[in-house]
């Protein structure tokens, strides 16, 4: 269960990215728009330490708020926009929206009560890796243990992903370098 | 940014730190939170902090683009060769328990490894699309102005 200082905690963060979002959702000052996902990011970062998931919040804070903000911010340098112009009548949208959030709130109370111990999802092999790790891979961070070992096959495959990904990437956006070079002038800063 | 004297003093003081945390998530991953992704996005994102503030042409002659897209390529293969290795070593595709005489040890040896093959391709996959969105327009004008 959640101590009630943490939950005091939990509430203060969400409270902060509801105003996050309302901002997001009033801003239309692209660069605005793009920091204050950041501030999301690292606002999400800290609610899951709170929760004690504290590699995934990790990774939200060098990814979500780190890196893609500087993929944003140079996303939007390239396209040279600073502002997006204010959508006419988002009625469509707004209604979809609402429909979808009603749909995960109905959904949310069918899950079990947060860290349950009884919840289904702690049953089936996780018994099996919590009790048998320690004298089989003998790891005491058990997910460490089931990523890198129990499901080595997946992990492999995830890594096989963020290769194409990154593949997919480089076909899509290399410069051939020969003409690159012949109509640049400047030498040394044709990389910028 | 070249020229922000402030931000030249902080990324000095912070990278150094920022690397050598990455390191300590890599590893430290079977004691403590963190892993192989986790490291090699720090380490990638610690990389990417230097690129802001020293410019482009700087962090390319420290980590040139072959090597980025070297290891990108690398990890993955690592990664694989653990499994080919369990199979070399008589067991099957990914048991680490063969390579070593003791089953517990093997296991360790296999998951550091593996570690070591996710990182890398994760740092390399991050600093390789950055390297590209940075190198298209220009992310770092302001060096121009300065220079």
């Amino acid at each position: 269960m959640i101590a009630p200082m943490d939950s005091v905690i939990l509430i203060a963060l969400l409270l902060m990215m509801l105003v996050t979002v309302a901002l997001i959702i009033r801003g239309r000052n692209l660069f605005g728009l793009v920091v204050l996902g950041g501030v999301y990011s690292f606002l999400m970062a800290t609610v899951l330490y709170v929760l004690d998931a504290v590699d995934v919040a990790m990774t939200e804070a060098a990814v979500g708020a780190g890196i893609s903000t500087v993929l944003l911010l140079g996303a939007l340098y390239l396209c040279g926009s600073e502002s997006s112009k204010p959508m006419h009548r988002p009625w469509g949208a707004l209604l979809l929206s609402v429909a979808l959030a009603g749909m995960l709130v109905a959904g949310l109370a069918g899950l079990p009560e947060f860290s349950d111990p009884a919840a289904a999802i702690h049953h089936h092999v996780v018994s099996r890796y919590l009790e048998d790790s320690v004298t089989e891979i003998d790891v005491p961070n058990v997910v460490t243990a089931v990523l890198a070992s129990y499901r080595g096959y997946d992990t492999l495959g995830e890594t096989t992903v963020v290769f194409t990904a990154g593949a997919g990437v480089i076909a899509l956006l290399r410069r051939r370098r020969r003409t690159e070079r012949d109509t640049t002038p400047r030498g040394g800063n044709d990389a910028r | 940014m070249r020229d922000d004297l402030l931000l030249r003093a902080v990324a000095r003081l912070l990278i150094p730190f920022i690397l050598l945390f990455a390191l300590y998530v890599q590893f430290h991953g079977d004691f403590g939170p963190g892993g192989g992704f986790q490291a090699g996005v720090i380490f990638a994102a610690g990389i990417i902090f230097y690129a802001l503030i020293f410019g482009l042409e700087a962090t390319r002659t420290i980590l040139p683009e072959r090597w980025v897209e070297s290891l990108m390529a690398i990890g993955v293969l690592v990664y694989a060769g653990i499994g080919f290795a369990g199979i070399a070593l008589g067991g099957n595709f990914l048991d680490y328990r063969v390579l070593d005489h003791d089953a517990v040890h093997g296991q360790h040896r296999g998951i550091f490894w593996v570690e070591v093959g996710v990182a890398l391709t994760v740092c390399g996959v991050m600093l390789k699309i950055f390297y590209l969105f940075a190198g298209r327009g220009s992310v770092d004008t302001d060096d121009e102005d300065n220079a």
